[in-house]
């Protein structure tokens, strides 16, 4: 008689944009941990009425759904990525070292990436000066936090470097349509070896957004901000 | 060893009274340190180099800063008692979503109806109210957002109930009568003792911040 096998496997989807840095992060805390998924491509101009219903609030990816259950924001995702599959943690156990990690990874969102991003890759002239001389001060704060380690989260890849991580290919397509460079090796010599380590560390290699399209996408960009300006 | 706990604070902080509320939850002792926002302390700027902002803890000599990181930190250190997230991880996430939506969008809109007039004013007071209703959307029928007890949503949120009062006296609109559940929620946190001795008194809030909008160029 047959034996009937009843598939056990957990149904684990994301939500993402082949562009997107917050979605890259839940892609790579789900292969680091050797969780399978399937990945469903949105297009932002065109919103599924699934990720609009999964996310009425902020109608952004990326989304996770596991077994039916919705998770949004790419922090609080990781940390439940984080909560439910204990391998290869992403945060330490020391309720401090927790602490600063959290921080860290708070820190590259509401100010590392509002200076580069919207301070230096969409202004010009003396905005863009501002917004170089705060993503210095920013870098600096990182340089000081990673020096004397391989990862953020110590020997191993924590929660800040994936969150951060987007520096380790976004921002080098930043510095060559601006024509700055913000990680300078002399400048920042801790971060810009981070970069690399993080960049070339095995499952994030593999996952980089193509870098053309991103060039493409980012000076258009730049570009809509820029006119966006231009007085009548 | 005993735990040495200090908090540096602004009286009328919504964030820095989070912490407050987190510490008497749990029952911690420590030494609150009143901070001059307009000539820092060394404490503070050694504290807390990156921001240089109130509420800083400081556990045993190590910092940890942005209230949000802090109560979670508060929830972790000393686990014994009142825990302010739930277990279940999904359950976690929905409560850690909740408190990310009040920082990126409630707050924001907050500041506007005290600094703003005209057309900006009336849209800051619509997005508000939308707000509110969110969470008293998800708020529901329970007692609390943590369910039977105060949770970390409850903790983030009802600092703010304190400056309701100069939000509706500026914007000239009543909250109560838009949002009848968030103020019923708000007065069951007032009944317990971690709340009420830690939110100030809404009067002494509005005089803050005619104080603010004045120095602001607001008036």
């Amino acid at each position: 008689m047959d034996e009937r096998k009843y598939n056990m496997a957990e149904e684990v989807k994301v939500f993402s944009t082949w562009a997107s840095p917050f979605a890259l992060r839940v892609i790579w805390a789900l292969k680091l941990k050797g969780v399978e998924f399937d990945t469903v491509h949105e297009d932002l101009i065109n919103k599924s009425p699934l990720l609009l219903q999964y996310n009425p609030i902020h109608k952004k990816v990326p989304v996770l759904v596991h077994d039916g259950k919705v998770i949004c924001e790419s922090l609080v995702i990781l940390e439940y990525i984080d909560e439910t599959w204990k391998q290869n943690p992403l945060l330490p156990e020391d309720p401090h070292q927790k602490a600063n990690a959290r921080f860290w990874a708070k820190f590259g969102d509401d100010k590392v990436m509002q200076s580069i991003g919207g301070g230096v890759l969409l202004k010009e002239g003396k905005e863009q000066e501002e917004g170089f001389a705060a993503s210095m001060e920013h870098l600096k704060y990182l340089e000081d936090e990673i020096r004397g380690k391989k990862f953020f989260g110590g020997e191993t890849i924590g929660l800040a470097d994936i969150a951060l991580g987007w520096l380790a290919h976004y921002l080098d397509i930043v510095e060559e349509i601006v024509g700055l460079r913000l990680i300078d090796q002399e400048k920042f010599p801790s971060l810009a070896a981070w970069k690399q380590e993080f960049a070339n560390a095995p499952i994030i290699r593999e996952n980089w957004p193509d870098r053309d399209k991103l060039v493409t996408k980012y000076v258009a960009m730049r570009e809509a901000n820029l006119g966006k300006g231009t007085p009548k | 060893m005993a735990d040495e706990v200090t908090l540096l604070d602004f009286w009328a902080s919504p964030f820095g009274i989070r912490v407050r509320i987190a510490l008497a939850e749990k029952g911690v002792k420590y030494e609150y340190s009143e901070q001059n926002l307009k000539n820092k302390s060394a404490l503070l700027l050694q504290m807390n180099p990156v921001y240089k902002k109130i509420p800083t803890l400081i556990h045993n000599g190590r910092s940890v800063c942005e209230s949000l990181i802090i109560v979670q930190y508060v929830d972790d250190a000393w686990k014994a008692n009142a825990p302010f997230l739930p277990s279940d991880p999904h359950q976690r996430a929905q409560t850690r979503f909740w408190a990310d939506f009040i920082d990126k969008k409630v707050f924001e809109i907050t500041k506007k109806i005290w600094t703003a007039k005209g057309e900006e004013l009336e849209g800051a007071k619509k997005d508000f109210i939308e707000c509110l209703k969110l969470l008293e959307g998800e708020l529901g029928e329970k007692p609390y957002f943590g369910g039977e007890n105060l949770g970390y949503v409850d903790v983030a949120f009802v600092p703010f109930y304190c400056w309701f009062y100069a939000y509706e006296t500026c914007g000239k609109f009543s909250i109560e009568a838009e949002c009848p559940k968030i103020i019923a929620w708000a007065k069951r946190c007032m009944k317990k003792e971690s709340v009420s001795r830690s939110l100030e008194d809404p009067k002494k809030v509005y005089e803050f911040v005619l104080e603010l909008r004045k120095r602001l160029g607001v008036d």
